[in-house]
């Protein structure tokens, strides 16, 4: 346990020496958020007022928590271990007495703390400064996000760890990163809530891809979006695929170090 | 013999390597990269693995280090099979590579050595004590708050070295410790290579291209050549193996005359008008050569000249690859 939380001390403080990309991601988050809010808004108001089960006060919130959870869960870009299987330098985690997922996931866990501090706090504040955001009416839906969100953090983890597998194979992985960051825009709930879209296709997007769990669940646990039932069916979701993933990762990390060659001399 | 911490056995590594042949044929072929390697290496031995680009060296080190998996062969390091053992393996052995990093590129190298505690589980005492004793002997204080990413190549080196002896390894593998280093910093990890190798209880295997590194390190030499072990014995053995001679140049005040009558020593240069002359020394000792010279009484000067490793390993890798060539031990 103090090696996990030594590793995640080190994703925190990594992250924590890149202050100008701090404050410029928190700027361009709150940014964003507006125009996304402003644009719910006027959709919600010639729906009188109320979209897909949400009232106003909680589309405002969707925006912002949404805004701020974006570098949370980093649903966008993430290399780092493609770098390192495209130089090679991957050879250095698999000589450490760790499982490089473990460690991988550790390290990941602690940039999230560090995003959650910062990136995540700014267009929140901001939000609730200018706005009139939705204040969740059970106290349990707090430490329900915070759940939520950390299981978010690790399937987005998994998604993300995948994909930068496929670097083994691929060497150069810019076409799945683009294909991943495009599902993820606009299937995880980022553009707008999936309860705009159909029953069927919101049932294939929560059952069928991790995108959901790893974006819009936190947001609808907070918000308190359908019955508390529905809600913990969304936690439930979101465990199943955080197992899943991890579970894939461990697999497809071990036929990708029994198969394939480390680069580099 | 003292205890074995390092066996292989008829180690190969084949890769298949696909070659376009058409609009859209490719074909396929297998390269062998390492062709059968019996290694057997001791506690305490401090071994050069050394042979020229592609011959096989970092192939055999990733098997032997566990993140390659071999195609046929035994291989055994610290009691482990290293693939599938590597994470206990890991334990046991430390890594420098020259070309690459283990330290955390963001962080101060005081926080990637304090991370490397956690992740071996290494007693604080014991940490404390070793990264001590390093930053006294590799000099480290000056730049220990510094993040990786600003050292010089020779810092960082020297906080490499450091992170791969914190937890104190059986084996220490360094691919290439001083590429890219000047001649101060080469000499500190020599020099600090040479205390670590001296006391006996970690066993280092360094492969390299700087034929001065395993001069001053090592007693053993592996030489290696497509996949193949083309030597294995000790620096001399190596030289008798390829006739290396001694040299004796001599500067004389009356030009050479043609005659030493010193059976062994063969005149290899004549230079300045017959007043510098190098003999190759093959049977003879220099002694009775500079007495033949002093009794002709034109001798003014005399230097004797050991044989260069790197002529020997330079008609070592020239030689064509065959079946015929076998170790020597």
């Amino acid at each position: 346990m103090g090696t996990a939380w030594a590793l995640a001390g080190a994703g925190f403080r990594r992250y924590s020496t890149y202050r100008q990309a701090t404050v410029a991601g928190a700027f361009t988050n709150t940014v964003f958020g507006f125009l996304r809010c402003y644009v719910i808004l006027a959709v919600a108001a010639t729906a009188g007022g109320m979209a897909a089960g949400y009232r106003g006060s909680q589309l405002v919130t969707y925006v912002w928590i949404g805004q701020g959870l974006l570098a949370v869960v980093q649903i966008w870009g993430w290399t780092d271990l493609a770098d390192r299987i495209r130089t090679g330098d991957v050879q250095s985690d698999l000589l450490r007495p760790l499982h490089p997922v473990a460690s991988y996931l550790a390290t990941d866990l602690g940039r999230a703390g560090h995003a959650a501090l910062t990136r995540f706090v700014v267009p929140t504040a901001v939000g609730a400064l200018c706005f009139d955001m939705y204040a969740p009416h059970t106290l349990l839906s707090y430490p329900a996000f915070l759940a939520s969100t950390l299981v978010a953090v690790v399937v987005s983890f998994g998604v993300r760890y995948l994909v930068n597998l496929t670097a083994f194979w691929l060497l150069d992985i810019r076409g799945v990163i683009t294909l991943w960051q495009l599902g993820a825009g606009v299937l995880s709930g980022l553009y707008f809530p999936l309860a705009f879209l159909p029953g069927w296709a919101q049932g294939v997007l929560w059952l069928g891809t991790p995108f959901p769990a790893a974006f819009q669940a936190p947001i609808d646990i907070l918000v308190e979006r359908g019955s508390v039932g529905h809600r913990s069916l969304l936690l439930f979701d979101q465990l199943c695929w955080a197992a899943l993933l991890i579970g894939a990762c461990m697999l497809v990390q071990r036929r990708a170090e029994r198969k394939l060659v480390v680069q580099g001399g | 013999m003292s205890e074995i911490v390092i066996s292989t056995a008829d180690l190969r590594k084949e890769f298949t390597v696909s070659t376009r042949v058409g609009l859209l044929r490719r074909a396929r072929r297998t390269v062998p990269a390492v062709a059968g390697v019996d290694l057997t290496v001791a506690r305490g031995e401090m071994l050069g693995y050394i042979g020229p680009n592609g011959a096989g060296k970092s192939t055999t080190l990733k098997m032997l280090t566990g993140v390659l998996t071999p195609s046929s062969g035994e291989v055994t390091v610290c009691g482990f099979r290293p693939v599938a053992q590597r994470t206990r393996l890991a334990r046991q052995i430390g890594v420098v590579f020259g070309q690459r990093s283990q330290l955390w590129w963001d962080l101060p190298l005081a926080e990637s050595f304090r991370l490397l505690r956690y992740i071996y589980r290494v007693p604080a005492a014991d940490h404390a004590a070793r990264l001590a004793e390093c930053r006294r002997l590799l000099d480290l204080d000056a730049f220990l708050d510094t993040p990786v990413r600003q050292l010089s190549l020779g810092q960082r080196m020297r906080g490499e070295i450091t992170a791969a002896l914190l937890h104190s390894p059986e084996v220490l593998f360094l691919d290439e410790p001083t590429i890219g280093l000047d001649v101060v910093s080469k000499q500190a990890v020599r020099a600090f290579l040479a205390d670590l190798g001296s006391r006996g209880d970690t066993t280092l295997v360094l492969t390299t291209h700087d034929l001065a590194d395993i001069e001053k390190l090592c007693r053993r030499l592996v030489v290696i050549d497509h996949g193949r072990v083309v030597h294995d014995g000790t620096l001399p053995e190596l030289h008798a193996r390829y006739d290396s001679r001694r040299r004796v140049v001599v500067d004389l005040d009356t030009p050479w005359a043609g005659r030493t009558g010193v059976p062994g020593a063969v005149v290899e240069a004549v230079e300045a008008d017959g007043h510098r002359v190098t003999f190759g020394l093959s049977g003879g000792t220099a002694g009775e050569l500079v007495a033949a010279l002093a009794r002709d009484g034109a001798l003014r000067d005399v230097a004797v000249l050991e044989p260069d490793i790197e002529d020997v390993v330079a008609r070592l890798y020239a030689e064509p690859a065959g079946d015929d060539r076998v170790a020597s031990r």
